[in-house]
């Protein structure tokens, strides 16, 4: 029986981890065909439900909206539906979350308004912070004029809150006009304007008589559009002529002027706007007018209609006859959003994590108990956490088509998954839990690093010209990710190292023994890796910028890395350290490798320099003091005693 | 007492010790570039035997910076004036320190065997990066072709070096005679003289970094304009300082006198880069003048012939920079079309072209695309990859050395460990 715990465990895990594959929570389920909806975000398609998802991430710092002193909770994409369709509502809803205590201030929000059952001092609704928009864009422009690197928290505080609120205006001009209460209606009177206003604006522009009711009636509509065009919503309406301009995706504004007045021909005839050639210019205004509505603004207009009254059943018979039409010219797109819809709701990484403490937490209990069930158990955990762990990497490459690291938070995730290959080895060889614990406490700990980093936005974004190369990526930056993931297991390692000494008769001479020579064969590892990494990245630049290398800050602290690795090897060779020595040595390569990783992006200068935030900055320090305390306390760690039974 | 000293410079503790300092060094120049610019920073921290205490003042300050306590940046002129005190070893010094303690070691310890077959290979390869570095510093130069499409270009632009270029229509033909003097040669009071020059110029003012704007009455009240003559008549020169920035490099200003004139008093005229050529009279009749990036002469030309420039829908993030150019070498019989883009630059001629930048000019010139390609001489270009390759083949062939003597050891003796107890 005992043979078989560890088994069950592991597969019972799998089985949870999966299950997450099924929608959970009654949002989800009712609004999985519409959240499953393609559209094109941030230059890429994406299913609604990674827009509602990725919005209320940034927004609220959560996948879900629960308010205080409301019942229930809303999914993601409940939440983005309301705020689509119903903004009226939607600015009601308690989402932007507020701790600066100067930023409160500024908008006179009390510390706890005791006449406002509702209030949690924490979240705030739109409407609430309405009357402070002018002050907050004050401190906005202040706080935008200063270098990223020199703004201080309250500054990085009026920034995100500016866009976080930026950010649901946008969404909430996606579908349909803003304050235009029947989409329906608008849109027929809009479609029967659209053939007088356009004959009239172009007698007017050839000097000739005019109909000016005619004229004032499109031009209503059209500023309208131009205004909801500038809000930068998600572009929800398909290219017209899928097989030769598949990513002309547009804006429902942009759809809606097409067959009036173009936008960019609306802003050639405004005043102060960019202005067209003239050829192109006659060119459209001979057009206006000419281009039927496109076919999905009706079937939109349904479905905001639906939503606005909140029958379900109409709803749900909108989206089903909307996505019919897209079916036929858009099922890659489809599939995608899908598949992708499907990736959000698992969190593969999430499950991972879960997993991976909890093996963590096993591997612990095995050195007091040294019960080989627990520790087998701790084994198949791991081994189950990083199948799904594995996965959810392997998706997300055939979902994006890149190679495993792209921006920051893949790179999270991309060094547990290294952590974890590497600590199963360790634990092959050695079979005494310390690989299994490095894996699962590494593991988590970069996986909670992702999962902050996602707060930051889409982690699917685009890739910027220079940076796209699927070749590179997937050598430079996939080894240099390896590098760092190797280093840190070392330091790690000896971070047991040290916890494991003062942990009475956990220590083993033997444990102590294999302890140092695993952190030696990793850190040679790590050196290669690193080395391998940094140089090719070296040949990157050159065949990119003509610049083997360039002294920048990324650069530089991979070099770092590099040049540590090599310090530890030459001090033990040089007999300069023993085991204690390389164990403290190793500790101090978590804080190396954490400023490469993320330090050099908080310089405010380079090519890898992504923005950061305070609270990164203060995660850093926090790390680096534990390490800096760990190496204080293993410089006088006991020696291992032999154990008597 | 050599022995001593061969000793110490083989040894591992040197090293280390090296090692240690090269890290420090790294750390702090990464610290200093934002202050400091990355052009200065290389020239502070790397490519010099000392950092003086200037540049260390610089990445102490950052580093405050960053953990929120606002000393104010030193001021850019810091940089240049005053003594400078060497205080830590800099990027030439460790560098060669490193190579002279790995030679020393290979000539003093190494016997060549399989063992350490790994270990030689990576030190040669190491040897050859430092080098190669070197050389890179020493031999590479880095300029810029901008141009419109149609345009045809035999030359590219310095990007931190100006010259004063004095041209001449050639009468009944269609050429010129141009005389380009680089302004690193001349200096403030002295005299711009050339052969081929009919005229001789004085130096009347020499600025490293200056705004020339517009005179304005109302505000500029108390001065005067900066010249006598030419565009200077209704100009003021704003003297900044030194810029650190390498999107912003200086603009220098030159205010260039010519002696005599009917008038008994002297005339002036002030040149920069943001003023057109300006003609000059008297005894430089039919001559013109202007300040412009170094020209490096090319024994061939380019022609762009249109460019791309995409992004991702709906958003701002660049998706593609593409220049279609034409090779036209008539002394190597070479005339062909090429595309360069990210990532995919042209070598040719001894030189490589990158995609740098790319813009839209104005709509009333015709709307044509504009691209800036770095140009990049580096003749040892190809010594980093031998020594990666060598460095890589070096670590892998160590790596397994050991892997394979552990997996041996591990196999032979049984596993002892499963139960980490005496008991």
């Amino acid at each position: 029986m005992k043979r078989w715990i560890p088994i069950l465990v592991a597969a019972l895990a799998l089985a949870w981890a999966g299950s997450r594959l099924l929608p959970h929570g009654k949002g989800d389920r009712e609004l999985a065909v519409f959240g499953g909806l393609p559209v094109v975000f941030n230059g890429r398609v994406q299913p609604l439900d990674s827009v509602a998802r990725n919005s209320l991430l940034q927004i609220r710092g959560k996948q879900s909206l629960s308010e205080a002193g409301r019942p229930g909770s809303l999914s993601a994409i409940e939440w983005l539906l309301e705020v689509m369709t119903r903004p009226e509502a939607a600015v009601e809803r308690r989402v932007f979350r507020i701790d600066h205590p100067e930023l409160k201030a500024l908008f006179d929000l009390p510390l706890i308004d005791p006449s406002d059952p509702l209030d949690d001092g924490k979240h705030y609704s739109m409407s609430r912070l309405s009357k402070g928009f002018d002050k907050l864009s004050k401190q906005s422009e202040i706080a935008r004029e200063k270098d990223p690197a020199a703004r201080d928290p309250f500054e990085q505080a009026v920034i995100k809150l500016g866009g976080a609120l930026n950010l649901h205006l946008r969404l909430q001009a996606t579908l349909k006009p803003i304050r235009t209460t029947d989409f329906g209606a608008e849109l027929n009177d809009y479609r029967a304007s659209i053939g007088p206003g356009s004959d009239a604006l172009r007698a007017r522009m050839a000097g000739r008589p005019f109909d000016t009711n005619a004229l004032t009636r499109l031009l209503e509509h059209a500023e309208r559009y131009l205004l909801m065009y500038r809000a930068d919503a998600p572009l929800v309406v398909p290219p017209h002529h899928p097989e030769r301009e598949r990513d002309n995706w547009m804006r429902v504004p942009e759809a809606l002027l097409e067959s009036s007045i173009p936008v960019p021909l609306l802003k050639h005839l405004l005043p102060n706007e960019e202005r067209l050639p003239q050829a192109e210019a006659d060119r459209l205004l001979a057009q206006a007018g000419s281009v039927p509505l496109h076919p999905s603004l009706p079937l939109i207009a349904g479905i905001v209609g639906a939503a606005a009254k909140q029958d379900s059943a109409a709803f749900d018979a909108a989206v089903a006859a909307y996505r019919a039409t897209l079916e036929s010219a858009f099922g890659a797109e489809i599939t995608k959003a899908r598949r992708e819809q499907i990736f959000n709701r698992a969190e593969p990484f999430y499950s991972a994590m879960v997993l991976y403490v909890t093996a963590f937490v096993l591997a612990a209990i095995f050195w007091f108990t040294l019960s080989e069930t627990v520790r087998r158990t701790a084994f198949w955990l791991v081994v189950a956490a990083f199948l799904v762990h594995t996965l959810g990497l392997l998706t997300r490459m055939w979902l994006e088509g890149r190679p495993p690291v792209t921006n920051l938070y893949s790179s999270a995730v991309f060094i547990g998954w290294g952590a974890t290959a590497l600590g199963l080895i360790i634990e092959r060889f050695w079979r005494n839990g310390i690989g299994l614990a490095v894996a699962g406490l590494l593991s988590f700990a970069s996986l909670i690093v992702a999962h902050y980093l996602a707060q930051t936005g889409d982690t699917m974004e685009m890739m910027r010209a220079v940076l796209d190369t699927n070749f590179w990526l997937a050598t430079h930056v996939v080894i240099v990710t390896l590098g760092y993931a190797a280093t840190y297991v070392a330091g790690f390692l000896s971070l047991l190292w040290v916890g494991l000494s003062f942990g009475g008769k956990a220590m083993t001479p033997d444990l102590n023994r294999s302890l140092a020579r695993m952190v030696y064969g990793i850190i040679c590892f790590a050196t290669l890796f690193s080395f391998t990494g940094t140089v090719l990245g070296g040949i990157w630049a050159d065949q990119s910028w003509g610049r083997f290398w360039g002294w920048d800050p990324k650069e530089n602290g991979a070099l770092i890395i590099v040049l540590w690795n090599a310090l530890i090897l030459h001090a033990r060779w040089g007999g300069m350290v023993r085991e204690r020595g390389i164990h403290l040595l190793a500790i101090a390569g978590n804080i190396v490798t954490s400023w490469s990783w993320f330090g050099t992006n908080m310089l405010g200068v380079g090519l890898h320099s992504y923005g950061f935030t305070d609270a990164a900055f203060k995660a850093l320090l926090a790390f680096a003091t534990v390490n800096i305390l760990a190496i204080a306390a293993g410089s006088f760690a006991p020696a291992p005693k032999a154990r008597t039974a | 007492m050599l022995k001593r000293i061969l000793d110490l410079l083989s040894s591992l503790k040197l090293t280390v010790a090296l090692l240690v300092l090269g890290i420090v060094l790294v750390f702090l120049g990464t610290l200093a570039q934002e202050p400091m610019g990355l052009y200065l920073v290389q020239d502070r921290f790397f490519k010099s035997f000392f950092v003086d205490h200037i540049a260390l003042n610089a990445a102490v300050r950052k580093a405050a910076q960053l953990f929120q306590i606002q000393i104010p940046p030193l001021p850019s002129e810091a940089y240049f004036s005053g003594p400078r005190v060497p205080l830590f070893p800099g990027g030439y010094l460790i560098g060669g320190l490193l190579l002279a303690n790995l030679l020393a070691a290979h000539i003093r310890r190494f016997k060549f065997g399989w063992a350490k077959s790994g270990i030689v290979m990576t030190h040669v390869g190491l040897i050859l990066l430092l080098l190669g570095q070197l050389l890179t510093d020493l031999m590479a130069t880095e300029s810029v072709m901008s141009f419109r499409e149609g345009d045809t270009r035999d030359f590219t632009e310095d990007f931190q070096r100006h010259e004063i270029a004095f041209r001449q229509d050639i009468a009944g033909t269609d050429r010129e005679q141009v005389v380009a003097i680089p302004l690193t040669l001349l200096v403030e009071g002295g005299e711009v003289r050339h052969e081929k020059l009919p005229f001789t110029l004085r130096i009347q003012r020499q600025v490293m970094n200056a705004r020339v704007r517009r005179f304005a009455p109302m505000v500029d009240t108390n001065r005067e304009p900066a010249t006598t003559d030419g565009a200077g008549a209704r100009m003021v020169l704003d003297p900044l300082p030194p810029s650190l920035s390498m999107d912003a490099p200086n603009q220098p200003a030159v205010v260039l006198e010519m002696a005599g004139g009917s008038a008994g008093g002297s005339r002036t005229w002030i040149v920069a880069p943001n003023l057109r050529e300006q003609d000059l009279p008297g005894p430089a009749a039919g001559w013109t003048v202007e300040l412009r990036a170094l020209r490096h002469r090319q024994p061939f030309a380019l022609k762009l012939l249109r460019t791309k420039h995409e992004i991702y829908r709906g958003t701002t993030l660049p998706k593609n920079f593409e220049s279609r150019v034409e090779i036209i070498d008539p002394a190597r019989g070479q005339q062909r079309p090429v595309d360069i883009y990210m990532n995919q630059p042209l070598r040719y001629g001894g030189l490589t072209f990158y995609q740098f930048q790319m813009g839209r000019e104005q709509l009333e010139a015709g709307g044509r695309g504009t691209s800036s390609l770095q140009v990049v001489r580096n003749p040892s270009w190809l010594g980093p990859y031998f020594g990666t390759v060598l460095v890589f083949a070096g670590l892998m062939v160590q790596f397994l050395i050991h892997l394979v003597a552990f997996i041996h050891r591990r196999t032979r003796s049984t596993p002892s460990i499963a139960k980490p107890s005496v008991a």
